[in-house]
């Protein structure tokens, strides 16, 4: 069997899945990305400021929670997607 | 050519929506309705036991409620909703942590092990029915109806030409968004970290089971489900922790003067 063949079998005329996959992978770059950066600038404001460190970290997850939501609609979107397959 | 090995034999199914939606206990009562009430009764039990007898040098019961309790009204009311008025709503958020908390970490108990949380309805209901009406209400009631729609969609300092494009966003956001986002947010949480047990627990039974020569992969699989239900008791503590979070500091922003 080629690899033509492989796929030809694999594919069942369905790509939405794994399109849904890839467009959940791309949409997680983001919050990623954000996520990262506030992270990043807890770490550098604590190292200038260890007193600091409470107030900072407060503020930190409520910015995460705002950023982390885009990832997870992502998610539930993913699933959505998928639903009918 | 493992997985066209793998393929030929039993084929392993991942697991899905599906895998969430347990065959009723009683017909009409489901495993979510009875860990809700079952979480309801732990935390009352809990902080009724804790409370009863309140000694002023506590013991190692009365401490632990007391940390729970200083952590909600401290940490999360008081930091989010200010000095002035974070008192009346010290209940309201500490038993929104509570219930969150320990609904999301039945996820985790053994014989459970099932977060109430990962069914939608849930966190919508807490979002929707409690924390929304709640804190419209108290802004309405702080700013008057007209002070308040503008309190909450014009920002301050914002030059009057990009207003016709912002009130729109911030009324949608505040108003439409907000709730969803809350409760979402937890739902996603949940719901993934439950996904994902499933998937390396039952890709390594799989392979144990049937997996031919990898089944020297196995171990791999299971000891990635310990590693990652370690990962998610510290999810469910930061989700609960994030939405009385979030609760309060929808309150605090209803609440305050001018921003």
């Amino acid at each position: 069997m080629s690899a033509l063949q492989i796929a030809q079998t694999a594919f069942n005329g369905n790509i939405n899945p794994g399109l849904a996959a890839i467009g959940y992978g791309l949409a997680a770059i983001g919050p990623g990305i954000g996520v990262g950066l506030i992270f990043s600038s807890v770490i550098s404001g604590t190292a200038r400021q260890p007193e600091a460190r409470g107030v900072l970290l407060g503020l930190a997850w409520t910015t995460f929670a705002i950023v982390e939501v885009l990832a997870l609609i992502g998610f539930v979107v993913y699933f959505i997607a998928t639903a009918g397959a | 050519m493992t997985t066209m090995v793998l393929a030929e034999g039993d084929k392993f199914v991942a697991p899905g929506v599906a895998d969430f939606f347990l065959p009723d206990i009683v017909p009409g009562v489901t495993k979510p309705m009875v860990l809700l009430v079952l979480s309801i009764v732990i935390i009352g039990a809990f902080f009724l036991a804790a409370s009863r007898n309140m000694k002023l040098i506590p013991g190692k019961f009365q401490f632990a409620a007391e940390s729970v309790y200083d952590f909600g009204r401290n940490n999360i009311a008081r930091e989010q909703i200010g000095a002035k008025d974070f008192k009346p709503f010290i209940p309201l958020i500490l038993t929104i942590f509570c219930f969150v908390l320990v609904n999301n970490l039945f996820g985790l108990i053994p014989l459970v092990q099932f977060p109430t949380m990962s069914h939608i309805g849930f966190p919508l209901a807490v979002s929707l029915l409690v924390v929304y009406p709640v804190y419209h209400f108290v802004g309405f009631k702080r700013h008057g109806f007209v002070g308040y729609l503008k309190h909450q969609t014009v920002p301050p300092g914002a030059p009057w030409f990009v207003l016709p494009l912002l009130i729109p966003i911030e009324f949608f956001q505040k108003f439409i968004l907000n709730p969803l986002t809350l409760a979402i947010r937890v739902f996603a949480a949940m719901f993934a970290g439950h996904l994902l047990l499933l998937v390396f627990t039952l890709a390594g039974e799989f392979l144990l089971l049937n997996g031919g020569l990898t089944v020297i992969v196995a171990p791999v699989s299971f000891a990635f489900a310990l590693a990652l239900t370690f990962l998610e008791a510290l999810i469910m503590c930061l989700q609960a922790y994030i939405f009385a979070l979030l609760s309060a500091s929808y309150i605090g922003m209803a609440l305050a003067e001018e921003h």
